[in-house]
């Protein structure tokens, strides 16, 4: 065991599967000598060369349309890009190619290819690159997405993404990069995409999260708990697939529930929860699920994100608004 | 030329044999002023963003004459600045206030804004993403007859993006009045320029576009405005775009989250900071008693002044509030939005 950072758990799940696997390489801007700008593949291109850790000309759309291509010669890319918000100059090669080249091959190319990326604010980043895109990607039915808030999911499920048959988007919280640390078991092992996790139990509200939003639910649930709420944390891990009978054992228990997503309101993935709760456990609701997430509008500059972004104090308010329901 | 690079100063700020600047003496001390206050804004941001209180910071040190030769060719009252986010002395002399771009640094983008009679468009973080606006901009000049002209920037590393190439073959085919300055300081973060081209030169692209290609020292003042002015001569005849590479250096970090000493060796800091385009325009000023060490000192009081009393005034500026979040979204918000300010305003 170790204790590490995320950072240090993703950087620890691909040095185990390109030490497995010579065919694992890495794709991505400035993931050589510089090591990434948030430094997860530090020391890397040192140890595997440049062949297998390559610093690519400044195109995030080739870069991911180039990894299909490898991935359908046998290779086994690992894309980094360098922040979600980035994914908007990659789309097209996304949803529309990484996403469908299975479908449209009928079997022929399946693409055993992961994309990580950085996403979400509190870091005072530039323009887009806080980006919260998870839900845009949903709609591109066949890229699983998943999108660790600790550094034991991020090792575990980082490999089981590189390990996939299919395209994993594998979107990691950057603000929470270099925040606390945590055992890790030394080996290489897998969590499994599609179930969820559990953070802390309880009784009378479920608050259900993913990616960074998990630690914000954690600090409400301890706030709630010392007003003797006892809220039940749960952390998604995967979008796709998505574990609805863990969210829907969690809500029939609890009866209420609030979701909290870090991109804006409208057609995030929250609502897909909500809609599924809806489908699935309507007769054991009390009360209507509540959202806390960002705005309608552009992510605002650096100053201004501390408002935009979903907070305790939103989440504790959310809270006792669906228990008063 | 040398090698097919434009120069007329040489490396210690000698003209060359048989080259003749079109730059009078007066213009070029005032390109040397534009390129000490330059040197001293990115001194000043990158103390006032260790000290918390400006955003990330990206320094244009080393590359002053590649930006000022270049935006210097252009009519700001008539001709449109599209950056990317290495220009901001090219933004000063557009017009735009360096108060509002320290406003933007800070975050309070409201004040911050351009102002109506500053034809530029924002800073651009999405690498080469302004290309095509650039584009668009100048084939609507183009179909409505208005005089004016559209100079683009962008780095080395977007010349890489599937945007450069598809504005630059637009340009191509409407023969559009913009010239694309590509400012190529051979380091994309931490990428060198060798990783991104097997060119020999970024501008060699020029003729599969169908349009002017040149490449310039990007250090030598006297020739990048050269360059440009026969760029802009040309876009303003209706005899189309042209793609212009400067060689130039960025002698500092991308911004002020890199470290380049991971990835760069000092050696070659070093030898290119003999290059530094400043001393070559002050040794050339000198060689024509122009230049001294007290005008130095004064140029430089001058500069740490202007920034200095830039930088004071962004500070009196009002700060941000909540419901700017949502100014500037629509038109006219959506009920929607509206309800969402109402919500943000009575938590805050």
């Amino acid at each position: 065991m170790a204790n590490l950072t995320i950072v240090e758990a993703i950087r620890a799940a691909i040095v185990s599967e390109m030490e497995r696997d010579e065919h694992v390489m890495l794709v991505g801007l400035d993931i050589g000598r510089l090591g990434g700008v948030f430094r997860t593949t530090d020391g890397l291109i040192e140890k595997f060369g440049r062949q297998r850790v390559f610093d690519a000309p400044l195109a995030e759309a080739s870069i991911v349309g180039s990894a299909i291509g490898l991935a359908i010669s046998g290779m086994v890319p690992v894309v980094e890009m360098q922040f979600l918000g980035f994914t908007h100059q990659a789309f097209h090669q996304m949803g529309a190619q990484l996403g469908r080249f299975r479908y449209r091959s009928r079997g022929r190319y399946p693409l055993q290819v992961t994309v990580r990326a950085p996403m979400g604010g509190g870091t005072r980043t530039p323009e887009f690159h806080p980006d919260a895109l998870e839900a845009q990607f949903v709609q591109s039915p066949a890229i699983k997405i998943v999108m660790p808030s600790n550094p034991y999911d991020a090792k575990g499920l980082l490999i089981e993404a590189i390990r996939d048959p299919d395209p994993v988007l594998f979107i990691e919280p950057e603000r929470l990069y270099r925040k606390g640390r945590s055992e890790v078991p030394d080996d290489a092992y897998t969590v499994s995409f599609g179930k969820v996790r559990v953070v802390r139990p309880g009784q009378d509200v479920t608050l259900i999260a993913w990616s960074a939003a998990v630690e914000l639910c954690e600090e409400a649930a301890t706030q709630l708990a010392e007003e003797g709420i006892s809220a039940e944390v749960i952390d998604l891990r995967s979008l796709v697939p998505l574990d609805i009978e863990g969210m829907v054992a969690s809500v029939v228990k609890t009866q209420r529930c609030v979701v909290v997503q870090e991109a804006p309101l409208s057609a995030g993935f929250g609502a897909e929860v909500i809609a599924t709760l809806q489908e699935e456990a309507f007769y054991s609701l009390e009360a209507p699920i509540g959202r806390v997430t960002g705005y309608d509008t552009p992510y605002p500059p650096g100053t201004m994100e501390a408002w935009w972004l979903p907070s305790v104090g939103r989440i504790v308010t959310a809270v006792k608004h669906v228990l008063d329901g | 030329m040398k090698d097919g690079i434009h120069q007329i100063l040489d490396s210690d700020g000698h003209l060359r044999p048989g080259t003749i600047p079109s730059l009078d003496e007066e213009f070029v001390l005032e390109a040397l002023r534009r390129m000490m206050i330059s040197r001293e804004c990115d001194a000043k941001f990158t103390a006032l963003n260790r000290q918390g209180r400006l955003g990330v910071v990206s320094p244009v040190e080393g590359q002053e004459a590649s930006v000022i030769g270049s935006a210097m060719a252009f009519e700001p009252q008539t001709d449109w600045l599209i950056p990317q986010y290495r220009e901001l002395p090219a933004y000063l002399i557009w017009g735009f206030p360096l108060a509002k771009h320290i406003l933007n640094l800070m975050g309070n983008p409201i004040p911050g804004r351009i102002p109506h009679d500053v034809k530029m468009l924002p800073t651009q973080i999405a690498i080469g993403a302004q290309l095509p606006h650039a584009v668009g901009l100048a084939w609507g000049l183009q179909i409505q007859g208005i005089s004016g002209i559209v100079l683009a920037y962008c780095g080395d590393g977007a010349t890489s993006e599937g945007d450069f190439h598809e504005a630059c073959n637009l340009a191509g085919v409407l023969k559009a009045p913009i010239v694309f300055f590509v400012q190529n300081n051979q380091w994309a973060i931490s990428t060198p320029r060798s990783y991104q081209s097997a060119a020999r030169y970024l501008s060699d692209r020029a003729p599969g576009y169908g349009i002017a290609g040149e490449v310039v020292d990007g250090n030598d003042l006297l020739a990048v405005y050269d360059v440009t002015r026969d760029a802009v001569k040309r876009a303003r005849a209706g005899d189309g775009p042209t793609l212009i590479e400067a060689l130039t250096y960025r002698m500092s970090f991308h911004n002020t989250s890199d470290q380049p000493s991971r990835y760069r060796d000092a050696a070659e800091v070093n030898e290119q900071r003999r290059l530094d385009p400043l001393r070559r325009v002050q040794a050339y000023l000198a060689s024509r008693g122009m230049w001294s060490d007290e005008r130095e000192r004064l140029f430089r009081e001058e500069a740490v002044q202007y920034v200095e009393a830039a930088v004071n005034e962004a500070l009196q500026a009002q700060p941000p509030e909540p419901s700017q979040i949502f100014d500037h979204v629509f038109a006219e918000l959506t009920p929607r939005q509206r309800a969402q300010r109402r919500g943000l305003l009575a938590a805050e």
